[in-house]
């Protein structure tokens, strides 16, 4: 009995230094590759391979950033320009959201407001939205409104597709199961459809959440008085590379953080699904 | 809403046992069900189908596959209307899902995000009882399938077994005057099917329901049901309908097996299914018609 278990101890015991190995090579890696990229950026630039006034160079950014976040911006601190970006998004988000979910969930479930209304959709869906930036500028100016409304569209279709296409799949058996039980019609949607449409739909929040940053972004380029976007304005037409790379630096770090909450709330709301193997590898 | 709350009282103060009246006669008469496949032929399950069961029967359709057997219980559940003919569910005549119907689906029907408990407990919470008592309910009907301390589980978390018995509690919590099963243990293999076979007549044998039980197994027909009704190879019609004077209870189905009487019955029924197996084996095989 004790041999057998001292084995099993020392196969576990094994599997768990190889995998930390792993895990140790896997980082190193990592950062050896973000060090190669950004050295040999830095070198070509120092060299005048690359020309760092178009293309800036890693130091100049950091000295970019160094300087917003010591002396703040043109518009006011840096903090302030994230915060005002970080509003718009969050905001044409969750309208964005909000409206997808309550389309997509309706049209899956009313197959005569689907047929109706699915070639307008497709239509506007093919257009490029990004153009109404422009309408929502003229029509709500310089403020925040017309950038949550851009952000929002460009979050409404990518919700909605997957909210609809999640009720479409909807397990038949389990509709008939809970109707058999004395499910009301509202009590089938609140307990059947939108549970399992929710895989779906959560799996387009990660991608919507991108695209209410870019609604945000480019709302603000087009024309505001505070914002991330409006700073990449400013330093393309001082021809300041580096200042636009600050920006984008910026940009990232905000959606990778939001990033984490989705994966977060992702994990929370679907904690019921069994664990799958490739949900481990991106993680 | 005031008679879905009068119900419940009713529930509450007697979870299982309703004396089986006439509310529990299924009838089919004439029922013929078409179906326009997507190419846009006309395709015909039931052809003038006329079938009774009475209440408290146990009662098993038998055919080979295709041939409309499924069909029969979602006409008898409301889910589907038939295209001719009549279904009668307690003399009334089905055109919405009547109340007091209890369905086992052959593929799992449970919801994969809700816990255990939380899938049993949805027929009450569907008709209104506070989540409390449904939970309460639940727990009982777990413990009385034999899935105490398995509340918090998910399905996929259970054997193919265990989710067959926690359908059957979900199914049975609602205390169903007609019990309708559509192949239930058709996935499970042949020792579980038999454990889960004995149980269901355990429980059966408490309520009572009418019951309405479509397989593929002539063995398993014979040793649960009081009759056995044959459907021809597609367009389904009824055949032949025997009734089983095995007496009751009949304990465990592996062993009936061995009765001079089963075997007799099992002889005499499968004559009559052989034909129409071989006709549908035909036709998928693209065989002569």
């Amino acid at each position: 009995m004790s041999t057998v278990a001292l084995t099993e101890t020392a196969i576990a015991d094994a599997a768990r230094r190889r995998r930390r190995t792993r895990r140790a090579v896997v980082w190193f890696a990592r950062a050896l590759t973000l060090l190669v990229i950004l050295g040999g950026w830095e070198l070509f630039a120092d060299e005048k391979i690359i020309d760092p006034f178009f293309y800036g160079q890693p130091s100049g950014i950091f000295d970019q950033l160094k300087l917003w976040v010591e002396h703040g911006t043109a518009y006011g601190s840096i903090w302030l320009q994230i915060w005002v970006t970080l509003k718009e998004a969050i905001l044409g988000f969750a309208y964005g959201v909000a409206g997808g979910i309550v389309f997509g969930v309706a049209l899956g479930q009313v197959r005569f407001l689907a047929d109706v209304l699915g070639p307008y959709i497709k239509i506007i869906n093919a257009l490029p939205r990004i153009v109404l930036g422009s309408i929502f500028f003229v029509a709500f100016g310089l403020g925040t409104t017309s950038k949550v409304l851009l952000a929002s569209v460009l979050v409404f279709f990518v919700v909605f597709f997957n909210a609809f296409q999640g009720v479409r799949e909807v397990d038949r058996n389990l509709v008939a199961n809970a109707r058999v039980l004395g499910a009301s019609r509202w009590q089938v949607v609140r307990n059947v459809v939108i549970p399992s449409a929710l895989v779906w739909i959560i799996a387009s929040l990660h991608v919507a959440f991108g695209f209410s940053i870019i609604g945000a972004i480019v709302g603000e380029f087009l024309g505001a008085q505070k914002g991330l976007g409006l700073v990449i304005a400013t330093s393309q037409n001082n021809f300041n590379p580096d200042g636009v790379f600050g920006a984008m630096v910026i940009i990232g770090v905000v959606a990778l953080t939001a990033e984490a909450f989705i994966a977060q709330l992702e994990r929370r709301l679907l904690a019921w699904r069994p664990p799958s193997p490739s949900e481990t590898g991106l993680a | 809403m005031q008679t879905v709350v009068a119900r419940e009282v009713h529930q509450v103060i007697s979870p299982i046992a309703h004396p089986r009246s006439q509310d529990a006669r299924i009838e089919l008469d004439g029922v013929t069900k078409r179906f326009l496949t997507p190419s846009g032929d006309v395709f015909t399950a039931l052809e003038d189908v006329n079938l009774v069961a009475e209440p408290g029967q146990f009662c098993a359709v038998v055919g080979p596959t295709g041939c409309g057997k499924s069909t029969t219980l979602t006409l008898v559940s409301g889910l589907d209307r038939p295209s001719a003919g009549t279904v009668r569910v307690g003399g009334a005549v089905v055109d919405e899902i009547p109340s007091g119907i209890g369905f086992v689906f052959q593929t799992d029907a449970l919801m994969p995000w809700k816990s255990v408990l939380a899938n049993v407990a949805l027929g009450p919470v569907f008709r209104g009882v506070r989540k409390k008592q449904a939970q309460a309910e639940a727990r009982e009907w777990l413990r009385r399938v034999g899935l105490a301390g398995f509340e918090d589980r998910h399905p996929h978390q259970l054997s193919g077994g265990m989710r067959k018995r926690v359908a059957l509690a979900a199914a049975l919590i609602n205390a169903p005057s007609i019990l309708l099963m559509d192949e239930p243990f058709g996935a499970l293999d042949v020792q579980t099917k038999a454990i889960m076979s004995n149980e269901l007549l355990g429980l059966w044998e408490q309520t009572k329901p009418t019951v309405l039980f479509i397989t593929h197994d002539l063995e398993e027909a014979i040793a649960l049901a009081d009759r056995v009704v044959v459907m021809t190879a597609g367009p389904g019609t009824i055949k032949a309908v025997y009734d089983i004077d095995l007496p009751r209870p009949r304990g465990a189905v592996q062993e009936i097996r061995f009765e001079p009487r089963f075997l007799e019955l099992y002889q005499q029924i499968w004559e009559s299914l052989r034909d129409e197996v071989e006709r549908a084996y035909a036709r998928t095989a693209g065989g002569p018609r």
